[in-house]
């Protein structure tokens, strides 16, 4: 009964932590890109609220939580209160088995880990979860009953289910290297320095891995769904106030786990890169690796202009699948031979 | 579409509960405006649409209709000039210099050398504004934002030149009948003359975001093309004509203020497509560059007001002192000056493209009837015929590479 007590305590203080600093960190990642943008644009970015904008997010957040919540009159009700939340549960429910550092922390003699928890199948998981989030905007798209809402969900759902294939295929090879679909096992695999991360031999897999996760997020250059310039904002057109901050949240926290998931299957993780540097904490590590990836992200959006919807499939299609097919080949015959 | 090839295998007749088959497709109606952030202003274009490609494309003008052509009747010819800054806002002191170009023609009066290169050298300062601002939105139409901040970083220096010059930002009103008000000042010319070496670095930094981007290249490359007899018999004219490789600048060919007395080039196009127009645009801000800085070089000395005193007003300086300027200032702006009857048309070259002022004159102090010809109004008319079989995505970019700016258009 009291080890039963224990745990539950363990794993739901585990995910508070979690949810409540993932969550600071999709509200400052909104500050950071404005922040990056603005210096690549020769302005200031936020500078009003706080000190140079820090409390921002926060006045941001605020807005939205007091705007009115309206729900156009020919919309379907139901579905149009469901896609936000369909949206925004999978981009957070992914944090559940990523594993954030290596040490565990004692605590009243109770044992806390660096993650909520490490299933065998990990990785699967979040791919699962992340197709979920595509209902959620293909539903907002058509229950807003809005033209332009309409072309952006289906595109949306179009690029989407593209775009997975590759990302999915991309993942194989890191599979095959790893022998595990666990997080933690991937990882662990990537131990001894930045020679055994997996980026080295499986460079092509993650590069077709960083072009398809800007497209699972919906960033410029792939932002068809809600490209503004075309159709107002996409399938989030109707949504205001608190609705909208989801869609928005949800678009963040994608980019967050994206960037979480590239740095455990390509850049070791948690790990220090030299043995030398390993005095500095594991999650400190991870987490610089992580905004690495997101500074990447929002580098991209101050540089590219937005692709074509039929460009964005041509090139999805006959260039990353194929790509990503051939690379899984090549490692499979490889291992074949290296390990017998 | 229409008939459903289900039915027609059917050997069973089907109770019909309707006349319309039960499967059936439709094009989509997509209506794109007044209120859209890509459509520079208030115009709506009702779109048919086949999944994304656009079947039709019906552009529906007149959302910003203020009845300048109308309001001028009752306007002297003076006070019209302020009314023509709102026609093309972003340029709004080339429209001045193509409404006091058609009222000189009226009159006859000629303007004193120095006054003709400050008109050469605003206009193309003008310009370039235009062009930056247009380079900027059309960037960020197509999704690349960097682009449009760094186009203002450019104008914000121009805009303090013009701040500094008549006072206004937007809506400037610098340009007068017989010449220009004001002189330019020393500090001015020198902080042009260092924005002028400064400038062509600058394109070279927008170009490395565009020139060669391979994104860019594939959404400007083969879009919206229109071949030179097309773009001739539409009436298109400007950098878009010159972007399908017609040699028509008037500028060159019938050169009006300095455009005689320097030595400069006009770009052309040969595809007639959106990178063609896009180009062209790119090379014409670096011709202006050129040929401002040869006017500044070959800038005389003298007046930049020409001396008929029944249309030009006199120094306020005199004004303030004497009887008879006070007299001479009193009607010129109560009543205006009288033209001899006529009619009269008038072309300028503006940023978009050929900017036309027709003046009836019955003799009074207003005109009888004043009639603007807009680049922009003009090439929308083109508008179907360029965007038919291109997708959704493709309109923003022939909105953009118009440079339409809907104050002109709907006037």
């Amino acid at each position: 009964m009291i080890e039963m007590a224990q745990y539950l305590i363990v794993v739901l203080v585990t995910i508070g932590i979690v949810m409540v600093t993932v969550l600071l960190h999709v509200a400052y990642l909104t500050y950071f890109e404005r922040k990056i943008l603005g210096w690549m644009q020769d302005r200031m970015g936020p500078m009003e609220v706080g000190y140079h904008g820090l409390l921002q997010p926060i006045a941001d957040g605020l807005k939205l939580f007091f705007k009115e919540d309206i729900v156009p009159a020919q919309a379907n009700k139901v579905i149009f209160t469901l896609a936000p939340i369909l949206v925004l549960v999978p981009a957070l429910i992914g944090f559940a088995v990523i594993p954030f550092g290596r040490d565990t922390i004692q605590i009243f003699g109770l044992t806390f880990r660096p993650y909520v928890t490490d299933i065998n199948i990990g990785i699967l998981y979040i791919l699962a979860f992340a197709s979920i989030g595509a209902y959620g905007v293909l539903l907002g798209g058509w229950a807003s009953n809005n033209k332009y809402s309409l072309l952006g969900g289906l595109r949306s759902a179009a690029q989407v289910i593209s775009y997975e294939l590759s990302l999915g295929l991309s993942i194989v090879g890191v599979l095959l290297l790893a022998g595990s679909l666990s997080l933690v096992k991937i990882t662990e695999a990537q131990g001894g320095g930045m020679f055994h991360w997996f980026i080295i031999p499986q460079f092509v897999a993650f590069v077709i891995y960083l072009i398809s996760a800007i497209a699972e997020t919906n960033r410029l250059p792939f932002d068809l769904p809600e490209a503004e310039s075309e159709l107002v904002a996409g399938f989030f057109t109707e949504y205001s106030g608190m609705r909208f901050a989801f869609f928005f949240l949800a678009e963040y926290a994608n980019m967050i786990l994206v960037s979480c998931i590239a740095t455990i299957l390509f850049l070791g993780g948690w790990h220090a890169p030299f043995e030398a540097l390993s005095f500095i904490p594991p999650i400190l590590w991870f987490v610089g690796k992580v905004y690495l990836f997101l500074f990447f992200y929002i580098w991209i959006r101050g540089t590219l202009p937005r692709l074509r919807y039929d460009q964005l499939m041509m090139f999805g299609w006959k260039v990353m699948i194929p790509l990503a097919l051939a690379n899984i080949l090549v490692t499979s015959v490889v291992l074949y031979f290296v390990k017998g | 579409m229409g008939s459903n090839p289900a039915s027609l295998n059917d050997p069973e007749p089907r109770p019909i509960t309707e006349d319309l088959p039960l499967r059936r497709s439709e094009d989509l109606l997509l209506n794109m405006g007044p209120q859209h952030p890509a459509t520079h202003g208030v115009l709506r274009v009702v779109l048919e649409l086949e999944g994304e490609k656009i079947i039709q494309a019906t552009p529906d003008l007149g959302y910003l209709h203020r009845g300048v052509e109308k309001l001028c009747e009752g306007l002297t010819y003076q006070q019209i000039i302020p009314h023509t800054d709102r026609l093309d806002y972003i340029c709004s002191m080339s429209n001045n210099f193509a409404y006091v170009r058609a009222v000189e023609k009226l009159l006859g009066v000629s303007i004193p050398e120095r006054g003709e290169y400050v008109r050469t050298i605003i206009a193309e300062m003008q310009r370039i504004v235009g062009h930056l601002f247009w380079l900027g939105t059309q960037a960020l139409d197509i999704g690349a934002m960097t682009v449009f901040f760094w186009t203002f970083r450019e104008r914000e220096v121009l805009l303090d030149l013009f701040e500094q010059v008549c006072g206004a930002r937007l809506t400037m009103n610098y340009f007068r009948i017989g010449g220009v008000n004001g002189d330019l000042s020393p500090e001015v010319i020198q902080t042009l003359r260092k924005f002028l070496n400064e400038f062509p670095s600058k394109i070279d930094e927008y170009n490395s975001l565009l020139l060669n981007n391979r994104i860019w290249l594939s959404r400007t490359k083969d879009i919206a093309v229109i071949s030179a007899e097309d773009a001739v018999s539409f009436g298109m004219t400007g950098p878009v004509l010159r972007g399908s490789g017609v040699h028509y600048d008037i500028r060159k060919a019938e050169p009006y203020a300095a455009y005689g007395k320097v030595d400069w080039d006009v770009p052309l196009g040969s595809n007639g497509d959106t990178y063609d127009r896009y180009w062209v645009r790119m090379q014409e801000m670096k011709q202006s560059a050129r040929i401002i800085a040869q006017c500044l070089d070959q800038l005389p000395e003298g007046p930049i007001l020409t001396d008929v005193p029944q249309v030009v007003a006199p120094p306020k300086e005199k004004v303030m002192k004497d009887m008879q300027s006070l007299i001479h200032h009193f009607i010129i702006f109560t009543e205006g000056f009288r033209p001899p009857k006529g009619e009269v048309y008038c072309a300028t070259e503006a940023p978009k493209g050929e900017l036309g002022f027709s003046i009836i004159s019955d003799g009074g102090p207003k005109p009888y009837r004043l009639k603007i010809r807009s680049p922009s109004f003009v090439h929308l008319g083109a508008f179907d015929h360029m965007a038919r079989g291109y997708m959704i995505a493709d309109i923003v970019t022939i909105f953009g590479t118009y440079d339409i700016v809907m104050g002109e258009c709907d006037r």
